[in-house]
Order: C-alpha cells, then structure tokens, then sequence
C-alpha cells in the first residue's frame, strides 16, 4: 500500500497508471451497474410492505455509503495534504469532492421520494436524512473554498483543514441531530430498510453497492487525471508570463 | 541601542517556490553578529519571498534557516523584525498606540526614545490614519527601536521616505551593525550603511541556479 | 500572557473605535427578530414555541456579519505578518482574536437577546436562562467562526463563503442552545443536560479551534 502510494507520487506516473486502468474498470462498472440493476428492477421481488418502492433502496443505499465514503477519502486525502505532503493528495480530495456531493444529492433526492409514499410527504426532518443535508452543506463549502482560492497549493492546504474539521465535527453533528430528532418527533420516525434483509433484496444490493463503488473510483480517476492536466497548463502558462516579463514586455 | 546582539544568522541550500515556479534555489549563506547583507535583483527574482522565508511567513520549498542568539531555543522569526511593503499600522490608533502595542505584544522597550528616532514625537497623539504615507513609513521602522531585536530583515525600507529620512535610516543601520546587530535590506536606491556583503538573485538565470555562496568570515 | 492581554485590549480598542462594526451586529439582530412574525403570523403562542430557536439562528448570522474581520485587516495592513513573528504562537494569537471577536460581539448580542426575546412572547421567567445559555454557547461560534475567518483570508467576496462554510458547523451549538431554552418554556425535560453539552461543546471548540485556525493561517501567508 505504501509502496504504490509512493510510487505513484510521481505525477506523470500516475498519469500513466490512470490511463491504463480506466478502460478496464470502465468496463467492469458497466457490468456491475447492469447486473446490478437488471437484478435490482426485473429479479429482486417487491417488499410484502413497502412494494415496489423498496427498489429506491437499491440507488439510495449505495449512493448514501459513497456519500460518506469520499469525505472519509477526502478527509484522508487532507491528512495526506498536511501530514505527509503527498503530491497527488490535494488532487485526490479536489476530485472527489463534486462527485461525493453528487452521491450525497442523489441519496437526498432518493431518499426524499422514497419517503413520499411512506411519510406522505417528500420531507421530513429524520435524524438520517438531516445529518446527510448537513453533510451535502459540508461539501458545497469544500467546493467553494477550492472556487473562490486561485493558487493550488494554499486551495488545497485550506481545504484539507477544513474537511478535517468537517470530520471532527460530522459525528458531533450526527449525535446533536439525533438528540433534536428524538426531541421533536418521538419514535414517528419509520426507521429506513430493518434490521434484518432477505437475501433477494441482500444480493442485488451487493451489486449495486459494488457498481457504485466502482464507478466511483472510475470517476475519481477520471476527475485526477482532468486536474493533474489542468495544473500542468496553469504551469506553463506561467512560465510563458516569467519569460514575457524578462524580455521586457 | 545599547544592548549588544550576539545572534547569527545562517541559511543553508534555500529554496523558494511562487505558484509552481522556483525563483531560486540551493540559496546559502551566513551572517554574523555586526553583519550586513544587501540583496538585489530586479523585480520578480524572490527578494521579498527571500525576507518573507527568514521572517517564517513563507515555507522553505528546501534547506533551513537558523538563528542563533543569547537564547538558543528561540525560533529564528523571533528574532527578527521584518519591514515589508506593509506597513502594519492601525489608522484609528494613535501613533503612540500603535508602539505601545508593538511594545506589550513583542515586549520591549522605550516607547518615547523609538518615537524621537524618526521625529515623530511631536504628532504621537495623532490618528495614524491621518500621516502621510512617509509617516507611515517612519511608524513601521520606529518598531525597530521600540522592541529590540538583533536581526532586521527591511524589504524596500526607503519607499516614500524623503532624503533626510533615508539618511537617517542609513545611520540606524550602521548603529544597529554596530551593536552586534544583523542587517538583511533590499533596496532599489543607494543606502549609506555599510554591507559587508551582497547577494545578487538575478546573477544566474533561475533555471541554472548555482549556490550562491556568501563565505562566513 | 501579557502579549495576549496587549492582543485582546487592542482588539476591544480597535472595535470601539472603528465603530458601526457591533452597532450593525446589533440593528442586524433587531431586524431579523422583528420581521420574524411577519411571515410567522402574530399568534403568541406559536411565537413564545419558536422563539428559541429563532432567537438563536439570528444571534448566529448577527454574529458571522463581523467574522469576517477577525483576521482580515490585521491581514490587509500587514499587522498579522508581525503578529506571527511574536512570542505567541500562532493558535494562541488566533484564540485571542477570537476571544475578542466573543467579546465585542457576541456578548452584546446576548445581552439584547432578552429584550427581543420579549417582542416574541417568550416567557420572562426563562430569561435568565436565555441569556445564560447564549453566554455559554457562543464561544463556540466566536472560535469556530475564527476557522471560517482564516480560510476565507484575502478572499473575494469572503463574507458570505465564510457563512457557507461555517454555519453547518454550527448545527450542534444551535441544537442545543435552543434545547436548553425551549426545555424551560415547553418542558418536559430538564434544560441542565442540553445546557452541560452546550458548554462542552463551547469548550472543546476553544481549545481546538485555533489550532485550526492557526494551520489555515499559515496558508494565507504570501
């Protein structure tokens, strides 16, 4: 693990690994996500209580687990930022951070519509669907502050200690809206999926958390790959300034 | 300024890095106590990041800076005082205020001797907001003698400073040298202060930069 | 410490001086509180319930409107430069900022929150109270708002990123803040558990805070 992580601090390097591996993992989340949702809309058979819009479950509870796992990539990749000024770290966290905020908006969105035919509306205030608002709020500030500095290496040193706060301050903040929740709507709230899962909802959703979990990382290496090119003509544009400058312009 | 410096400064292989770019690199050299250093080069080349990088406020992109004064275990930045480009005046305080300030934070010093250096007293109840940019100026160096510190680090210290001032500026150095002081000054106009050495950061082109070697006597 | 003292002072100073900064915390406060029941409808007793809480969501935008300046004109006339090459280390600098943030602004916006808190019903009894648990929750918002104010340094149009960023932050102190006020209105509970974390809560931030805030400093520099 470390050895390939320093090995591939080399920008270039890692330029070449990515190009190498994306064509395949392309490929295999496209059979993940097929099986997945073949199985998830024509196999998995629907909920004796819920009905069809169990299958919501199989897009909401994938997209929900890669919301929180890109912040605890990006929260990682912060460390990596700080810590062990790993070059590639500040890129790996300024990828992942549009795509966890998609996952994060898309788990709202399903679950918000999931809710409508159990809550009989598209919003309530539960415990869950609240910390993952804070959550995407979370996000859209990492995204802004990464806007609104121009200069990569403070953006991403700035970034890194937020995210870093956001993860002291997520299990705080999850803790407090379960206090508020039990406060204003005692046990209302019907809990999402049970404790228990039938292994024909468990199989497709397997699948599916597999796909998404690829596809993540196929987007992710995706998004690097855009930003290592992007600092590389940010660079030599500079130098193209420096150089205007000493000739006298 | 009556209390003798005895601190030494020494950078060893600095480097430092704008935006993706080096403006130098492999930077050594050493000051002793009484020692002046004059850096030039035209704009661009890294004067400012150079000060900025001894006074702590910028990373070294590689090698170190070590200060070594009567208290071993002070952090070089400690032991500076850096003048830049600003000038670090609050305008709704006083003049006066402003050196009482510096005084309480940094600890020091003779609040009404730092004002007489540059003339000032006479306007110490004054708003600094109200000065012009010359007083200004005169503020931000009377910080030099209201909390002494052995090395200054002055980053264009004559900038709209009148010839008698610049004069005057010129003489606080060579005291300040002379008292085991060391002196590091960028500057675009001559200074009567003696520099005992000179670092010139557009001597090679920042690509094919060799150390630029200043020998410790 | 007596650098921190000379920090602190001068800050208090500064905020006095370069005036208008608390008076708009405060009309902000007013503003906010006053055309609150416009869109809620004059109904007393649904007032007196959200009082609570609306008293507290506004203390916290009345509080972010002067954040931004807790660094940022030390940082435009080069005073932080200097700061940093002092005896101080740098979260100690950043705390005392912060403490004088807390001072110069939130506790005069709770010291008007018990007159507001009348214009919406709120029950007089629980006033105390009120204004005991904003005294004590809002160190935290004065130190998480000084992270905010470090990673917004020299930014464009940092007031409101500044909000954008820290006001998640500060779900965990509103929670409990207006627990603590409302248990006394509404009941049932007690309002000392809500009040005990909200206290914890205030503590932790000024210890860990300006270690953030120093760090995000750091990058700033230029």
């Amino acid at each position: 693990m470390t050895f390939s992580l320093t090995h591939l601090a080399n920008p270039t390097r890692f330029l070449n690994f990515a190009g190498a591996v994306i064509p395949s993992l392309a490929g295999l989340a496209v059979i993940l996500l097929g099986a997945g949702l073949y199985l998830s809309f024509f196999v998995a058979p629907p909920d004796y209580q819920q009905g069809e819009t169990v299958r919501i479950m199989f897009i909401h509870v994938p997209s929900a687990w890669l919301a929180m796992f890109a912040y605890v990539l990006i929260a990682i990749s912060g460390l990596g930022t700080l810590i062990w000024r790993h070059p590639l770290a500040d890129v790996s966290a300024k990828a992942a951070a549009p795509i966890g905020a998609t996952f994060t908006f898309l788990a709202l969105v399903t679950g918000s519509l999931w809710g409508k035919p159990m809550w009989g509306t598209y919003w309530v205030w539960d415990a869950r669907l609240t910390s993952m608002l804070v959550l995407f709020l979370l996000y859209l500030g990492l995204i802004a502050l990464w806007q609104a500095i121009e200069e990569p290496g403070r953006a991403g040193r700035a970034a890194a200690i937020l995210a870093l706060v956001g993860a002291v301050n997520i299990p705080i903040i999850k803790f407090s809206v379960n206090w508020w929740n039990t406060l204003h709507q005692p046990a209302s709230v019907i809990r999402a999926g049970g404790p228990t899962i039938d292994s024909s909802l468990l199989t497709p959703l397997v699948v599916m958390a597999l796909g998404f979990t690829v596809l993540f990382i196929l987007l992710h290496l995706i998004a690097m790959r855009a930003e290592i090119l992007r600092r590389r003509v940010r660079a030599l544009q500079q130098t193209q300034v420096a150089q205007a400058a000493l000739t006298g312009a | 300024m009556n209390i003798p410096f005895t601190a030494t400064l020494e950078a060893e292989g600095i480097a430092c890095e704008r935006g993706g770019r080096r403006l130098f690199e492999d930077l050594s050299f050493a000051l002793g106590p009484g020692e002046a250093l004059l850096v030039q080069g035209p704009n661009g080349t890294g004067k400012t990041s150079l000060m900025r990088q001894i006074a702590g406020l910028l990373p070294l992109a590689a090698g170190t800076v070590r200060a070594t004064g009567t208290d071993a275990d002070t952090p070089a930045a400690e032991l500076c005082h850096y003048v830049g480009h600003l000038n670090a005046v609050k305008t709704s305080l006083s003049v006066r205020e402003n050196l009482t300030f510096w005084t309480g934070f940094l600890g020091g010093g003779n609040v009404d001797a730092a004002l007489g250096t540059f003339g000032l007293t006479p306007i110490a109840g004054i708003d600094a907001g109200l000065l012009s940019a010359g007083q200004k100026r005169k503020l931000a160096l009377s910080r030099l003698f209201a909390c002494p510190r052995p090395i200054w680090l002055l980053d264009e210290p004559s900038v709209s400073l009148d010839v008698a001032s610049v004069e005057r500026l010129s003489e606080a150095i060579r005291d300040h040298t002379k008292a085991g002081g060391i002196a590091i000054v960028s500057t675009h106009v001559p200074l009567g202060a003696d520099f005992t050495h000179t670092l010139d950061l557009a001597a090679q082109d920042p690509l094919e930069y060799g150390s630029a070697e200043v020998p410790a006597p | 410490m007596t650098a921190a003292l000379a920090l602190i002072r001068r800050d208090i100073a500064l905020a006095f001086r370069e005036g208008g900064a608390i008076g708009v915390a405060l009309g902000f406060y007013l503003v906010v509180i006053a055309i609150a029941p416009f869109g809620l409808g004059p109904d007393l007793n649904l007032l007196s319930r959200v009082a609570p809480g609306l008293l507290w969501v506004a203390l916290l935008l009345a509080a972010l409107l002067s954040a931004d300046r807790i660094f940022h004109n030390d940082y435009e006339d080069g005073t932080l430069d200097v700061l940093t090459m002092g005896p101080l280390p740098l979260p100690v600098v950043a705390a005392s900022k912060s403490l004088a943030h807390w001072i110069t602004t939130c506790v005069p916006l709770a010291l008007l929150a018990p007159v507001l808190g009348l214009l919406l019903n709120l029950p007089i009894h629980t006033i105390p109270l009120l204004v005991l648990a904003m005294l004590a929750g809002t160190p935290a918002v004065s130190f998480i708002a000084g992270i905010g104010a470090s990673l917004t340094l020299g930014l464009r149009r940092s007031g409101l990123l500044l909000a954008l960023l820290v006001l998640p932050l500060y779900v965990p102190v509103l929670i409990f803040g207006v627990s603590t006020v409302s248990a006394a209105v509404t009941g049932p509970g007690s309002p000392w558990p809500p009040f005990l974390m909200l206290c914890a809560i205030s503590l932790a931030s000024m210890v860990l805070a300006p270690l953030a805030a120093a760090a995000a400093l750091r990058t700033a520099f230029r």
